[in-house]
Order: C-alpha cells, then structure tokens, then sequence
C-alpha cells in the first residue's frame, strides 16, 4: 500500500475485476487518480462505471485486483476512508419529508469535524429552502443538496456519480461551475457522466469504459488529438441521390446517414476529394463543412456506439 | 453518540410527519377507545366471558396496543425500510461512517417512542373517559410491550427485506395486517369466535402479543407460552432477514 501524498495518487486502481455471476461488470481495470484533479469516468450506461467506483467506496468488495483510496483499502478500512470522502450517488434519494436543514444537520452528525451547515447552505444557494421538504426541491436544487451532503465533512476526495442527470442545460452549466469551485478549494474529484460534453468541459483526465474495460485514458484534449488524424465533413443533398459509390473515393473510411445529412470520415485531403467527387457526379450539396472532433466521436470510436441513443 | 441522537430524533420527525402513519398510531386508536368506550362501556357485568371484575374495555385495551404495535412496527415499518432500500436512502447512509447498529438502535427506539406514545394516548383516554383499570403489573406490562415491539418489529423487518419494491411491501403489509388485526384478539376477543377458529389463532404472533398484554394487564402474570412463542417468531425472523436483507 502507498501513501497517497508521495506518490500524488489519491486513488489507485490496479488490474479490478468484479464478476456478477456470469455477467462480468468490470475487467481489469487499472488508473491512478492524481491530487487536485478533476478525474472523468465516462462511459454508456451498464458499461462498468458505476461498479467500479462503488469499489473505489468500499461499497463492493473487487473478486481481484487492488483499490487503494488514500492510501488506505476502501473494503478493510472503509471506515476511515469513509471519513474522508464525500460521495452523490446516483439514485440515492433522501426521504421525502426531510427538510433540507434537516438533512444536512442529519449527516453533519455522522462525522467527527462537520463543516458548518448553515454557511453550506449559503454556499450552495439553499439557505431560503432550509425548511423546504426534500420532495418540494427542484431537480437543480436537489442536486446542490446533495452536493451540499458531499461536502459535509471536509472531504478530500469527491465522488459525483451522474451528478448532472435530469437537469435543464443552464442548470447543468451552473452545476459545472460548482464543481470547478470545488476543485479550486483543493479536493480532489471523481465525476462519472454519460454527457461527453460534460466530460470534455470539466475533466482533466477521463477513463472511457466500455463492457467492463478501459478503451481509453487521457485528457480530453489528447483524446481528441488522438482521433483527428480521422476527419470528419458533413452535406446534405437537395434531394436524395444514390452516394454507394463515396465509400470508393480515395481516403474516406466511412460513410454514415444520420438525420439526412451525410457524414463521411476520413483521412487525407478528405474536403477536397469528396467536394471533387460530388461535382463528378453531378450533386451540389448545400452546407458541405468539414466537423471539429468531440470526445462524443472519440467515444464513438473506441467503443463503437451511440451514448445517448 | 450524536449520530445515534440526530438519526433518532430526524426519523421520529419523519414518522410523525407522515399524515396517514401518525393517524393510525396516535389518533385512531383514541379513536377506537371512545367508540367501544361509548358502545360497551366497562361494567364488569356486562362481560359475557370469566374475567373477574374487569370489564370490557380493561380486556379490550391490550388488544389496541396491540393493534398500535402492528401498526407501527409491522405496517409503517415494513413499508419504510422498503422505501429507504428502494429510494437509495440506505445506499447514501453506508458511504457514510454511519454504522448499522446505530441505524439499528436509532429505529427501534423511534418505533418504541411513537408505539408507548399512542398505547399511552390510547390508555389515558380509556381511564379518563371510561374508568379503564390500571394494570395489575405495570412494570412487567412495560416489559412486555417492549418485548412484543421488538418482536413484531422483527416481522416488520423481514417483511421490508424480502419486498422487492416499497408498493410490494405495502400491499402484503395490508394483506397480512388486517387479517391479523382481526383474528388475533387486537379488534375482535377470541372469546367470541368459534372454538376452531380461536385455536387456529393460536399460529399468529399478534395472539401471543394480545395474550401477553392482557393476561398480565387482568393480573394472570406472565404468559410464559406466548412469550416463547414471540421469542420464536423474533428468532426466525431475524435470522432470515439477516440472510435476505439487501441494503439496495
């Protein structure tokens, strides 16, 4: 076991496996996750993600492999790891008549040196729904209590587990700001999100996690630096033509039709050849334009399907 | 010791905050006590069955506690640990340092709290209202009561763990819960049931709460019988749930 402030690894993870009768949920899964940073777990729903964070909590005991989280092991010293993480879980719901003072002074309770809940309140906008029942919050207000419960014991390490599910777009985009607050205070944060945008805009480094394994690991940025020796355009037809034939046209890997426009990856001069090629053969298309790449196709890439189907 | 104290006095707030749970422990069993009260009275001479110089209400009113005990322990608490499992309640408190027996200690004095509050409502009503006797032995009736909530808690709990979802939990609470009210001497004496009938009772664990409480309210003493009856249930109740009990 290492010490976490040595080596800079608050949580290292080697080689996990964690079996479900047949259905093996995670394989050989290995990351370290560094001091400060903000740490994406991305992948499609079922993929693994959220069991083997739960591993990283100590809420499953891995069939094999190690987890060290502080340099402690989350299963034989849950207690003391437990002290010092915050944690959202996904679908964990507070009861419905708890009020929101209630709730934070309920958890407050559960650690030896809890922040002061009424300056959490304030922090995170909740001190005017103090004595709202948790089933009267919003869908953004829940989520800031829970965020608020997180952080009730001075947590070094955070865990968001699909922290901004169900939120409108703005509220998403205020959530993302709280959780830039929270690095900048010096926690450390584990964010697990099916949103690649979301993903690309906080992290510093994200896991992809497909079946069970890691298909990729790095920043967002190289992720993306990664794939775009693969080009992307996209055109839509006035009207519908017989385009078999683009799949030939020198340097296209792929073609693919969705929504009725035409998307054609690629390498090379891949703008140049297609917008020839279509002047070939008599097709003017309106808005031909070549398409930044996003770790949505980086996921699409190396796991191969759609993340939000 | 803080976390005992906040989790018990949250859930008390909890319980009592629920309009239909705090209805059916605190005021419908007062209640029960002035319609009976007012249609039976409690003139020892009107009692058709061998109870001394008791009357029908003093026979009665261990039957409402027992009836307050099902209710809360048995229905609300089968029911609530249901929904803490299925909403994730239970999942967000063991990423916690919250300890189970804490969680433990904290519902089974909720549930004793509220329990003796509505059994008292329901005894001070009787007596002021309707001259209800003072228990023969009040202190091992304490004893009792504890006893039988503990021990219909325990049904509560294996019930609330072998639910799949919170609605399963409900509807077989319902299910088994007014039957049991009715049969087990808590609404109905057995002393008016035909003889089968009245043995059949015998298999359920709110008889031996109804007998328990009675005998020793009417001065019999204990029922040594029920109590091992009860004893039995909690044992395998436990030990079942224990094997079952999935905290998600």
């Amino acid at each position: 076991m290492s010490d976490a402030d040595s080596t800079g690894g608050v949580i290292e993870v080697g080689r996990l496996r964690k079996v479900y009768g047949e259905t093996v949920a995670v394989d050989d899964v290995s990351f370290d996750v560094r001091q400060g940073e903000i740490f994406g777990i991305v992948g499609p729903n079922g993929a693994g993600k959220t069991t083997a964070i739960e591993c990283v909590m100590g809420l499953r005991r891995p069939d094999s492999g190690s987890v060290s989280v502080l340099g402690m092991d989350p299963w034989f010293d849950a207690n003391q790891v437990k002290r010092r993480i915050g944690v959202q879980l996904q679908q964990a719901a507070l009861p419905n008549r708890i009020k929101v003072g209630e709730a934070l002074d309920l958890f407050a309770s559960f650690y030896d040196d809890p922040a002061d809940t009424s300056a959490l309140l304030q922090q995170w906008g909740l001190e005017g729904r103090k004595d709202a029942a948790f089933a009267n919050l919003s869908g953004g207000q829940k989520q800031r209590l829970f965020i608020a419960l997180a952080l009730v014991n001075h947590p070094e390490l955070v865990f968001f587990d699909e922290l901004t599910t169900g939120l409108d777009p703005q509220a998403r985009r205020a959530t993302w700001e709280l959780v830039r607050d929270i690095r900048a205070s010096g926690t450390t944060v584990v964010l697990v999100t099916h949103f690649m945008e979301e993903a690309e805009h906080l992290c510093d480094r994200v896991a992809i996690i497909d079946h069970g394994r890691i298909v990729a690991l790095d920043s967002p940025a190289g992720l993306v630096e990664a794939m775009e020796s693969e080009k992307r355009i996209r055109f839509t037809l006035p009207e519908p033509a017989d385009l078999g034939w683009l799949a030939n046209v020198e340097g296209v890997h792929r073609v693919a039709h969705e929504n009725g426009s035409i998307a054609v990856h690629g390498s090379g001069p891949l703008l140049v050849r297609v917008a020839t090629a279509l002047g070939e053969h008599g097709l003017e298309p309106v808005d031909l334009s070549m398409e930044r790449t996003t770790l949505e196709d980086v996921f699409l890439a190396t796991t191969g399907r759609e993340l939000r189907a | 010791m803080r976390a005992l104290w906040q989790l018990t006095w949250t859930e008390a707030k909890l319980y009592l905050r629920e309009p239909s749970t705090a209805f059916m422990t605190l005021i419908f069993p007062v209640f029960l006590v002035l319609i009976f009260g007012s249609v039976y009275g409690n003139d020892p001479a009107d009692v058709d069955f061998e109870y001394g110089d008791y009357g029908f209400l003093d026979t009665f009113a261990p039957g409402l506690i027992a009836f307050v005990i099902a209710t809360s322990s048995f229905l609300t608490l089968s029911t609530s640990l249901a929904t803490y499992r299925e909403q994730g309640t239970l999942r967000r408190f063991f990423v916690t340092p919250l300890r189970p027996p804490v969680i433990f200690v904290a519902e089974f004095a909720v549930y004793v709290g509220v329990t003796a509050t509505g059994a008292s409502l329901l005894v001070v009503i009787g007596a002021v209202g309707f001259g209800l006797a003072a228990p023969a032995a009040p202190v091992s009736l304490a004893v009792a009561f504890l006893v039988s909530t503990l021990s219909i808690m325990s049904l509560g709990v294996l019930l609330g763990s072998v639910a799949p979802t919170a609605r399963a939990a409900e509807a077989a609470g319902m299910a088994i819960f007014f039957p049991l009210i009715f049969l087990s001497g808590a609404m109905v004496p057995r002393e008016l049931m035909p003889d089968w009938m009245e043995q059949a009772t015998h298999v359920l664990p709110l008889t031996h709460v109804v007998t328990l409480l009675q005998d020793l309210w009417i001065g019999d003493g204990w029922n040594l019988i029920s109590l091992g009856v009860l004893a039995g249930f909690t044992v395998v109740a436990v030990a079942i749930s224990v094997r079952v009990f999935r905290w998600e």
